[in-house]
């Protein structure tokens, strides 16, 4: 069967329509994830709680068959992380991090995005990692320069001496 | 009516608008609006042919992964490049013709009852239709990749499986690994594997899958991807750095819309849309409806087990068996849950005769809700009837252009579930049972409900396939004319034209010999 080439004309500018919808779709209209002159802090830490461990009095150990006889005895459960963040002085994170896992013996994590005008920020993090205890163990605070899109990024990380950004 | 029944109905009108104004241009053969599933496996045929280039000359290391692709685009342009623009353009056609289809499924009310198969199966393949195409714009490894793995990995981290977020796997560079590479790869095969199986299960039920578009349709779409990739190839952005957020990203927005939604919305929105769509879909068929049309039922002491129904059957709802009376015989007997009763296998069905002397005519399988017998009473009945110079017979279908409104003195019309009831027999009985002529109309060429019904009336009217129409009718005293419901005035037109031949061309000398059951005049 030929076809007319009315038709084959029809074809060509459906085909074309088709093609063109796609070829724009592909790649516009193009994505401003963050304004151009901003950039991103990300808070991101994974870290196990502390476990509030108790010493076993000598009578306590006497009583435990010879090859379970820790001097300590740890529950399962570990704390809560206590997490809080400050820019330029002015809170932007408060949090109690409860550990993960059905007995709660997992680690804790956050992430949070933040985003900030590029230019001087004063940062503060400030971590306790057993929430029974007053205050916060870990602390970190400095003054960084942002460029513009550039991804800063809170860790923790103890053999890096704590909180540190990068 | 429903909100939702009334919705779907408009919806059908515009596709069946849109389609008909297509076959102007394609012809129904060609016409990609019904062609739609068979679009979206050779979409997938393409992409697994490029898929496995890409496969073979990629580096997927950290480092490599980059370099490599940007080689084909580059350096490469003539071959690789190509091949790697039309992956990524037939993925985008992909998701185009998939969307088409379902929202053509639900229009045309084709997800319930006997479909329910086909319609649940094809829910998972949007899921893994999406997870393929966004794990495949990561394995680039640019700017695009960078945004998309961090935004999808917030996405699932707000659904708070896993214990630690997957977003900390995009923190900085050296959380991302060439182990992440290989497994990305593979999740990428992987996915693409599922979908092919699933493509198999989705279309396991039906017979004679329309799982190849037709040649031109397939080269029309070819052509229009390749010069598609040869005008606008592919290309990375630069590399990711993920110390750097991406701004000004080019974003393919049919696969990746998820993406730059959540962060203009939230992942909570995001997830309540997909999982919203998923679920309306999954719902579809559970909304109540009026009760499903009686199924197809076969009388054993009329079927021989000649396998005609079995073999016309849109819905492999027939399967044979052995006979119980007939020793060497078979039978055929249905799967109601799959039967469309559409009727496609009375017409089938070499019993259906209405030569057959009985005064109660019993074919080998019949429905229920219009049993050949009262057809063929019908059918006499407005024979008798029928008065004037030009007496022509009618046979139209119930989802074609309605036929009651042609009848006349000198018209009898007679609706059928589908033209493909119509056991070819009944046109001879017609033409001599007093008839000039007849006019068979059905649905426009693949506008058949039941998939086939168009087809096999046609072909065995032309007598290309069984059960055939006799030699012995002249082809002057048959026309065919395929209308869908807002094709009335041409079907009335057709038929006055049908008249006009009839009686200036046609002469005395091809009349068949009368034949009247001796019954016939008894009828009440
Ligand atoms: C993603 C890839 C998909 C592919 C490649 C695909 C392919 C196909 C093919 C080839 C057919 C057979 C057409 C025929 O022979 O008449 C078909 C039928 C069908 N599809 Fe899909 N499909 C896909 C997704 C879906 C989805 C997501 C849905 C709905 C949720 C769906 C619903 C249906 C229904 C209801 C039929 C049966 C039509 C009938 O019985 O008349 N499909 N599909
Ligand atoms: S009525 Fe249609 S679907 Fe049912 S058995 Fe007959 S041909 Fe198959
Ligand atoms: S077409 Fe009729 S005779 Fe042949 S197998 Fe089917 S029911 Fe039996």
């Amino acid at each position: 069967m030929s076809i007319k080439p009315a038709a084959i004309a029809g074809q060509v500018v459906l085909y074309g329509a088709f093609a063109a919808f796609i070829g724009f779709f592909a790649t516009n209209p193009r994505y401003q994830h963050i304004p151009p002159d901003h950039s991103l802090v990300k808070l991101s830490l994974a870290h196990f709680g502390d476990r509030e461990c108790r010493k076993r009095t000598p009578e306590e150990l006497q009583k435990l068959p010879p090859n379970m006889r820790a001097p300590l005895e740890c529950p399962r459960e570990r704390s809560a992380l206590s997490i809080e963040m400050d820019i330029d002085g002015k809170s932007v994170y408060k949090g109690i991090i409860q550990p993960t896992g059905l007995s709660k013996d997992g680690i804790s994590t956050v992430y949070r995005r933040f985003e900030l005008p590029a230019g001087e920020h004063q940062l503060a993090v400030r971590m306790s990692d057993n929430v029974r205890e007053p205050g916060f163990k870990y602390v970190k605070e400095d003054k960084v320069t942002l460029k513009p899109a550039q991804v800063l990024v809170i860790d923790f990380n103890p053999d890096k001496g704590g909180l540190f950004f990068q | 009516m429903s909100p939702h029944a009334a919705l779907r109905d408009g919806s059908r009108a515009v596709f069946k608008h849109v389609e008909n104004s297509l076959d102007a241009s394609f012809g129904p053969a060609d016409n990609p609006l019904r062609h739609l599933g068979a679009m979206g496996l050779y979409f997938l045929w393409i992409l697994s042919a490029t898929g496995l280039y890409l496969y073979i000359v990629i580096d997927t290391s950290i480092e490599g992964v980059y370099s490599s692709i940007g080689h084909l685009s580059n350096e490469q342009w003539y071959f690789g490049g190509i091949l790697r623009s039309l992956h990524r353009y037939a993925t985008d056609a992909f998701i185009i013709v998939t969307f088409l289809h379902i929202l053509r499924e639900w229009a045309y009310d084709r997800y319930s009852g006997f479909r329910l198969f086909s319609w649940m199966t094809g829910i998972p393949l949007v899921w893994l239709l999406y997870m393929s195409a966004i794990g495949g714009y990561w394995i680039v490894w640019d700017r695009l990749a960078q945004f998309s793995a961090l935004a999808t990995a917030e996405l699932f981290d707000w659904l708070a499986i896993a214990t630690e977020p997957a977003a900390r796997n995009f923190l900085v560079p050296e959380a991302v690994s060439d182990r992440f590479f290989t497994f990305l790869v593979y999740i990428h095969i992987g996915f693409p594997l599922f979908l092919i199986l699933g493509a198999w299960a989705h279309v396991n039920r039906i017979s004679g899958v329309d799982h190849m578009p037709a040649k031109r349709l397939a080269w029309g779409s070819f052509l229009a991807l390749l010069v598609l990739a040869l005008a606008l190839p592919a290309h990375s952005d630069a590399q990711a750095d993920l110390m750097q957020v991406p701004l000004d990203t080019r974003i393919d927005w049919l696969a990746l819309f998820v993406n730059p939604l959540m962060y203009e919305t939230s992942a909570g929105t995001v997830w309540a849309l997909v999982f919203g769509f998923t679920l309306l879909l999954i719902a579809l068929p559970l909304l109540p409806r009026g009760r499903p049309a009686p199924v197809a039922k076969v009388d054993a002491p009329n079927c021989n087990g000649c396998r005609r129904c079995y073999m016309d059957c849109p819905y492999a709802a027939v399967t044979m068996a052995p006979h119980p009376d007939k020793p060497k015989h078979q039978i055929a007997v249905v799967d109601a849950d799959n039967c469309a009763a559409c009727g496609i296998c009375v017409g089938a069905c070499p019993s259906s005769t209405p030569f057959r002397s009985g005064e109660e005519l019993v074919t080998g399988i019949d429905m229920p809700q219009q049993p050949i017998n009262a057809l063929r009473r019908e059918l006499e009945q407005r024979l008798a009837a029928l008065t004037g110079r030009t007496r022509i017979v009618v046979f139209g279908c119930a989802s074609g252009a309605a036929v009651d409104r042609l009848a006349g003195p000198d018209t009898a019309a007679l609706t059928l579930i589908c033209s493909g009831m119509l056991p070819p027999s009944f046109v001879e009985y017609a033409l001599r049972g007093g008839a000039d002529g007849v006019l068979v109309t059905g649905c426009r060429e693949g506008g058949c409900p039941f998939r086939f019904g168009d087809q096999w009336t046609a072909a065995r009217l032309a007598r290309s396939r069984e059960p055939h129409l006799r030699v012995q009718v002249p082809a002057s005293r048959l026309r065919e004319f395929r209308a869908d419901p807002t094709d009335a005035a041409a079907l009335a037109a057709a038929l006055a034209e049908f008249r006009t031949d009839l009686e200036t061309a046609t002469g005395d000398d091809n009349r068949l010999v009368p034949y009247h059951r001796r019954t016939v005049h008894h009828v009440h």
